[in-house]
């Protein structure tokens, strides 16, 4: 499935440059100093049947962390969960906590229109409102109230999503009209126009060519200044170079109760984790041995 | 605007008075919901409730059975004598005339669409058909009353009168005079009005017929008839049987195009050719001189239409559904 | 007939017994391809037969309505049956009032009941109300207007919102369902990206959903309106119909341009004829742009069934 062959992974390389000059990295902290999700014995089911279960884990702030796995292994439930969009899904139930900055996510008083504000989202497939290229920016800051001042926010949102320089002529045209890559950098201009404090990413270059993932990588390095992100991958290569930090989720088959379901091995620092993971399975599956 | 610090987090909980609107707009769609349950429901009920009486009067078999209509005029009680079968009859020959016309033209315009027509003329061809459905019926009896019946369909049925009603036994069914209003004429034009019904379905239902099973025909050296015939119509004939009974359904409610054209005698007759009337038919015919007693005799006539449209209805929907909900038939 | 090659070992058999061309040789494959165009050409007839009656209805619509069709047919009230000119001034300012209202009725609550099915409808209740929906497309128009005497006009008389009321009940099930379909048709993850930027539920349909959606909901909203303006039978129990123009809400019998067709076709005397003409080339001209308009704003549309 991938390049690598066994022990290091001379085809993973780890910290690539981005095309458009240097973006030095801060040093990412063996110890994370402040969490913006806590996760505690975290499980979803669906109809009863066990999606992830007993995920424990501390996502930092100010980071990029990426979900990796094999397919089936829940870290796109996992990711749903932390901006509550596994509620759209009727027969989802939870178990365990997650914390967002301390509070409760699934707190009864907990509205998940609010946290949705906070925590913005960036799908698989692109998916830009059947509206015009402006309007999709100014639908977040619209819908919670704001109508002055949207065209400097709509430029600024679209300017951090290295965008604007491409559509500043069309803004009036629709948003199903650009290219698939210019389509999804605009549904994070969309995320950010709404000054979120968390980006989710589910997948967001799979279903683009390999130029307009590089230059979504790009932009998530530059993002990273501004926004804690997490992002669900299933290119390696994709969590190698972008990500500060890594976990590793898979199927777990052995559980005692026979029921395939998702479970965290290993979560570690991204550079650790691809040159010496401690568990067998994360060192099997990054070198491509399965999944 | 680096990573925020925890206390910018600090409330998750709804504010402002938008929360309450989500409950409430789920509660006015449903209401919208549950007020088309109702308007059928109201429908049913105050119909039901103006017919009573009257089957009282008359005898609810007797009111069906019965073919002595006798228009009453008092505000106050019943004095006429209400037995529908005439109209009920008429409504049948009627809808069975329309049926038996244009069942065969529509299973061969469907077939001519989906299996013979060029790739280009398909989407105008149907389109063409399902204009049919598109003129108003007051335009059809119009047109059948002044143009069609007089001028093309009257020698027709002249010319079958003169040849068949001498014809014992089946002489029945064409004994003259003729005149240019009659079961046929009204049922011919029915015809027209419900081919695109008829059609449309029939050749939705026909394009869901696996081209696997058309290409292992044709493979096996089959020609296009026998593949017409010995595939898609076997494997569609419950969908065509759905159509027909939509087709049908629309045929027994059709209103002013057959009150135009099927004579308006208040009896029955065993010929084509005789002047009768329909059950909707009589009662836009004879609603605007009736007196109070007889409008409650002609709602309940509407309120026998409406069984009989809703059981054929019904029953047309349940073999339609068996192959999907078919899309766009509604505006038909 | 040329022969194909024959490379047997064995003694090539008599021309008669092996079949020696790709044609059909043999009488019954022969009869079956003979069948075949038979009944294709069989089938192409019923195809141009069914075309006639349209052809038919539009020349003649088409000749004699423009006989008696002018300015002064939409200017002037119709005079009686024997005498010539005038027009159905009545009947359009009544058709356009009563649909205009029915819509205003029915379109609205039809929209928002698909929302309902679509949105947040699961379980039996929009089961339910999807089966009868389709019930109610079935009712006879004559029974709509029974229904509407029965329940109203013995207290408050006939007139154009009780004639609009019986269109907005059959325009109601029409507008349900081609709505229904087209909500169904907007995209999931629309749904999806307006719920991550925190819009509620009823924001996202309020906002995304319907929006993009609208071109087919405005379709589905002409086409029940070209069906409302045709109808003659439910408006002949509730409008009823009047010699003049109409301004009345209620309590004054309203005219319709399918009523007054309905008149001057069933009398004897050739004016009033005339004029029905007349009136059917305006009413299928109305009918006929609002389904060809509707079908025009359907296939501009973003989200289309195909």
């Amino acid at each position: 499935m991938y390049s690598t062959t066994t022990g290091t992974h001379p085809g993973i390389e780890l910290r690539h440059s981005p095309v458009g000059g240097e973006t030095p990295r801060s040093e990412v902290p063996e110890q994370i100093q402040s969490a913006v999700f806590e996760i505690e014995q975290f499980g979803v089911s669906y109809a009863g049947t066990p999606a992830i279960a007993d995920i424990s884990l501390r996502i930092p702030a100010g980071e990029i962390t990426a979900l990796i796995g094999p397919s089936g292994c829940g870290k796109s439930t996992l990711l749903r969960s932390l901006n509550r969009m596994n509620d759209l899904i009727a027969v989802a139930t939870h178990t365990g906590t997650i914390r967002y900055r301390g509070l409760d996510l699934h707190a009864a008083d907990v509205d998940p229109a609010e946290v949705r504000r906070r925590i913005g989202m960036v799908f698989q497939k692109p998916n830009p409102f059947a509206q015009s290229i402006y309007d999709n920016v100014a639908f977040g800051p619209r819908l919670h109230g704001r109508s002055k001042g949207l065209d400097d926010v709509v430029e600024r949102a679209l300017r951090r999503a290295a965008l604007w320089d491409e559509v500043k002529d069309k803004l009036r045209e629709p948003g199903h009209a650009i290219s698939g890559g210019q389509q999804q950098r605009l549904c994070i201009a969309r995320a950010i126009a709404m000054e979120p404090d968390v980006i989710l990413m589910d997948e967001p270059c799979s279903a683009l060519d390999p130029i307009a993932t590089l230059k979504i990588e790009d932009l998530m390095r530059q993002l990273r200044e501004d926004y804690s992100i997490v992002i669900v991958t299933h290119n390696m290569q994709q969590a190698a170079r972008v990500s500060d930090r890594t976990a590793f989720l898979t199927v777990d088959m052995e559980a005692a109760d026979g029921q395939r379901c998702g479970r965290l091995v290993e979560f570690e620092r991204t550079e650790k984790l691809f040159t010496q993971a401690s568990d067998e399975r994360t060192e099997a599956y990054i070198t491509g041995r399965f999944g | 605007m680096t990573s925020a610090p925890p206390g910018r987090a600090s409330a998750l909980q709804a504010t402002g008075a938008g929360r309450y609107a989500d409950p409430l707009f789920k509660w006015a769609a449903i209401t919208a919901g549950v007020s088309v349950l109702a308007v059928l429901g109201l429908m049913i009920g105050s119909t039901t409730a103006d017919a009573w009486p009257v089957f009282q009067y008359q005898g609810f078999v007797d009111f069906f059975v019965n073919d002595e209509w006798r228009a009453g005029f008092s505000r106050t009680d019943f004095t006429g004598e209400y037995g529908a079968f005439s109209f009920i009859f008429g409504t049948l020959v009627v809808a069975l005339i329309a049926i038996v016309l244009a069942l065969p033209l529509a299973l061969a315009v469907s077939l001519y669409i989906t299996r013979l027509a060029p790739r280009r003329m398909k989407g105008p061809l149907a389109y063409t058909v399902e204009l049919l459905a598109a003129v108003p019926s007051v335009v059809y009896g119009l047109w059948g009353l002044l143009y069609f019946v007089p001028t093309f369909l009257r020698p027709v049925m002249e010319l079958l009168s003169a040849a068949l009603a001498p014809v014992p036994l089946l002489g029945t069914f064409f004994a003259g005079p003729v005149y240019s209003t009659n079961y046929l004429a009204a049922g011919t034009v029915l015809a027209i009005m419900i081919l695109p019904i008829i059609t449309a379905i029939s050749r939705e239902v026909i394009a869901q017929v696996p081209p696997e099973q058309v290409q292992a025909a044709y493979g096996l050296g089959a020609t296009d008839w026998e593949v017409m015939r010995k595939i898609i119509l076997r494997r569609s004939f419950p969908g065509v049987v759905g159509a027909t009974m939509l087709g049908l359904g629309r045929a027994l409610g059709e209103t002013i195009a057959v009150a135009m054209l099927i004579g308006g005698s208040q009896r029955w007759g065993l010929s084509l050719f005789f002047g009768g009337d329909a059950m909707a038919a009589h009662i836009a015919n004879t609603f605007q001189d009736a007196a109070p007693e007889t409008v409650q005799a002609l709602i309940a006539i509407g309120v026998g239409l409406f069984i009989i449209t809703v059981i054929v209805n019904v029953l047309a929907r349940l073999l339609v559904w068996r192959i999907g909900r078919v899309a766009g038939d509604a505006a038909l | 007939m040329s022969s194909l090659p024959v490379t047997t070992l064995a003694p090539p058999r008599p021309a008669s017994e092996v079949s020696s061309s790709l044609r059909a040789a043999d009488p019954h494959s022969r009869r079956r391809r003979r069948r075949s165009r038979v009944m294709r050409t069989v089938l192409l007839a019923g195809m141009i037969a069914a075309m006639i009656p349209l052809a038919l209805i539009l020349i003649e619509v088409g000749r004699r309505g423009a006989n008696a069709f002018g300015w002064s047919f939409l200017t002037q009230t119709e005079p009686p049956f024997r005498r010539e000119g005038g027009g159905y001034l009545q009947g359009l300012v009544g058709t356009f009032y009563m649909v205009t209202f029915a819509t205003a009725m029915s379109v609205p609550l039809g929209i928002m009941a698909a929302v309902y099915l679509v949105e947040y409808g699961r379980g039996w209740l929009a089961r339910v109300i999807r089966f009868f929906t389709d019930v109610m497309t079935g009712v006879p128009s004559v029974f709509v207007g029974l229904f509407v005497y029965a329940l109203l006009i013995r207290d408050i008389g006939f007139g154009t919102f009780v004639g609009a009321l019986a269109l907005s009940v059959i325009m109601l099930p029409i507008v349900v369902r081609s709505s229904e379909e087209m909500l169904k048709l907007v995209p999931e993850d629309q749904r999806a990206a307006s719920a991550a930027l925190g819009a509620r539920r009823w924001q996202t349909i309020v906002k995304v959903v319907l929006p993009t959606a609208r071109p087919g909901l405005v379709t589905g909203a002409m086409l029940a309106v070209a069906r409302a303006a045709g109808e003659t039978a439910p408006l002949l129990l509730t409008a009823l119909g009047a010699l003049s123009v109409v301004t009345a809400v209620q309590g004054t019998p309203q005219s319709a341009l399918t009523l007054l067709i309905y008149d001057g076709a069933t009398q004897p005397f050739a004016p009033g004829q005339q004029r029905a003409w007349a009136g059917a080339l305006l009413l299928l001209g109305i009918v006929f742009v609002f389904t060809a308009v509707a079908r025009f704003v359907s296939s501009r549309s973003t989200v289309r069934p195909d």
